[in-house]
């Protein structure tokens, strides 16, 4: 655990919904957002003044290169760490969390994995059962339910950890580089999956990301950062109707103009 | 470039359903990538339990051998050993005794766990325990237990409170040092996602802290098990007090210089730690890491 630092500024996640009235515009909302980890005086920022805001039902991209803070941003909104300025808000609760390992546990079966999420969510006894295997159904993996974590493939058990996810019955779902570990075929259609996950569940999604390819191919917004600290450095609307494939010409284009802007934000770090 | 905090537009339409196509695509990689699981248990039982058994063979066949070569004038013939066993038996001094250490070790143990595996749970959440107490508890169980028994003598007097004692002091170090080992294993990244899930605190603790250092808590127990169990005997053996139990057979067997009664206590002993080991914890291990896919087949 970092330490807590003492020059602490307005340090607040707010939880639940706020009020009865209008809905908030946004589903994510970081304001003004700075993290900085170590011992007041050696502090090192990691993310400096993030602005940035995800509309209900929107499937927003994070991409950056390495030490653009994108694990520490997911934290602050999943509310597992504090901002050292600036505010993080979720008005629909707090967020479902998905890593890049698919971070199951071991002791349970796929299904139970899936029953554990409902039953901490507040999800009655009775209802857990079908509802995991709703899920399960959901992600295509109606044979899963008594299978051992260690019994499943790579891409299987992100599927597992996506109905998992789901399952907490959150509308905001962080993916914090779920499908890094896989391989092509396998995350070109866990790319389609989660594309119509999100769409059937009108989820909200914060995608990081460090495959260009990948966030254009998710994503109706990428956000790109810039590294040490991390800083919105540029962003793009991604106006290609779904469904996308991975090799679309669309794709491909912006995929390259997104690249060089990442590769000049890598060039500002060389040593000359 | 700005930092925007307008939102956004609809992004393109929305994702029509995908075809068949991708939905024998996953299935289709879902097959080929999972192994059926294949096992047969009772030909694995046997070809468990084969060995052990050979070995016992074996040691019975080199001892008689060995008796009949006349290597030493001191061994008894392994039917005189099992003499020794059935006349303890007929004359009913046997089962007493055996129940008596067992009841014993059972208790001792069962308080060791119920101060050891919380005693190890604390040892990683409040650091100056473990600063403090971590050296300790490994220096004493570093102890033999025959070097306990006259402090615990002196301490409390020849009672059953002194051999409780000694087990204690055995057994307790042991497991709440595996215990603390067990959780300082487990993976933060699961710790992560249980409380990203709402598993903090005691839900934390129920749900994902010892659900998986169960595998360390369970190897910490047999190991308590054991050390417990030779500390009894260390401290049946040494009390002066007649204390029933198979210890004080040991001592009886001694003091009558037989050789085979000696030996037949020595096999009982043997025969109660195998015994629980190879009926209690070896499963219960196997179990535990089976079902977390930790073992090879």
């Amino acid at each position: 655990m970092p330490p807590k630092l003492a020059t602490s500024t307005a340090a607040t996640t707010t939880g639940t919904a706020t009020a009865q009235a209008a809905p908030p515009p946004y589903a994510v909302k970081l304001d003004h957002v700075s993290k900085a980890f170590g011992a007041p005086g050696a502090q090192q920022l990691v993310l400096d003044d993030i602005q940035l805001q995800a509309a209900p039902g929107e499937f927003l991209c994070l991409l950056g290169a390495s030490g653009c803070g994108k694990s520490t941003l997911l934290n602050l909104v999943a509310g597992l760490d504090q901002p050292t300025a600036g505010t993080a808000s979720v008005p629909f609760g707090r967020p479902a969390l998905m890593f890049q390992d698919h971070a199951l546990f071991p002791w349970l079966s796929a299904g139970r994995n899936v029953e554990l999420a409902l039953r901490l969510a507040g999800v009655p006894r009775a209802r857990r059962r079908t509802q995991a295997r709703e899920l399960l159904d959901l992600v295509r993996l109606p044979d899963a339910y008594g299978k051992r974590v260690h019994q499943l493939s790579g891409g299987m058990r992100q599927r597992v950890a996506l109905a998992r996810a789901l399952a907490q019955g959150s509308e905001v779902l962080l993916m914090d580089e779920p499908f890094a570990a896989l391989d092509a075929i396998t995350r070109d259609l866990l790319h389609e999956e989660l594309t119509r996950v999100w769409f059937e569940r009108k989820l909200t999604v914060l995608f990081v990301t460090h495959n260009v390819r990948e966030a254009v191919r998710l994503g109706q917004r990428v956000v790109l950062l810039s590294s040490r600290p991390g800083r919105v450095a540029h962003e793009w609307e991604v106006d290609l109707p779904y469904p996308r494939r991975i090799e679309d010409n669309g794709v491909t284009t912006l995929a390259r103009e997104i690249t060089g802007h990442l590769h000049q934000e890598i060039v500002r770090h060389a040593r000359h | 470039m700005p930092a925007t905090d307008t939102v956004p537009a609809d992004g393109g339409g929305p994702p029509e359903p995908p075809g068949d196509a991708s939905t024998e695509m996953t299935s289709g990689l879902d097959a080929l990538e999972s192994q059926p699981p294949g096992r047969d248990a009772s030909r694995r039982a046997l070809a468990k339990a084969t060995p052990p058994l050979l070995a016992v063979a074996a040691v019975l066949v080199l001892w008689q051998l060995a008796f009949w070569l006349g290597w030493s004038a001191e061994l008894p013939a392994p039917g005189a050993v099992a003499g020794a066993l059935g006349d303890s038996l007929a004359d009913g001094t046997l089962l007493p005794a055996l129940g008596q250490s067992v009841l014993r070790c059972l208790i001792g143990f069962g308080a060791s766990a119920a101060i050891g595996v919380p005693l190890g749970v604390l040892l990683t959440r409040v650091t100056v325990l473990r600063t403090v107490l971590g050296p300790i508890l490994s220096a004493v169980q570093s102890l033999p237990a025959a070097a306990l028994v006259p402090v615990a003598v002196i301490g409390l007097g020849p009672s059953e409170g002194a051999v409780y004692a000694v087990v204690l002091l055995g057994a307790v170090p042991s497991i709440a040092v595996g215990v603390a080992a067990g959780i300082s294993q487990v993976p933060p990244l699961l710790l992560r996602a249980g409380r990203s899930m709402g598993a903090t605190g005691p839900r934390g603790a129920v749900h994902v802290l010892l659900p998986a250092a169960l595998p360390g808590l369970v190897s910490a127990l047999r190991q308590g098990w054991t050390f417990g169990w030779r500390a009894l005997m260390t401290a049946e053996l040494i009390t002066a007090t007649p204390l029933p139990g198979i210890g004080r057979m040991l001592a009886e067997g001694t003091a009558a210089e037989s050789m085979s009664r000696v030996l037949a206590a020595v096999t009982l002993i043997l025969a109660v730690g195998v015994l629980v080991e190879s009926a209690l914890f070896t499963p219960l291990e196997r179990r535990v890491l089976h079902s977390r896919g930790l073992t090879g087949r």
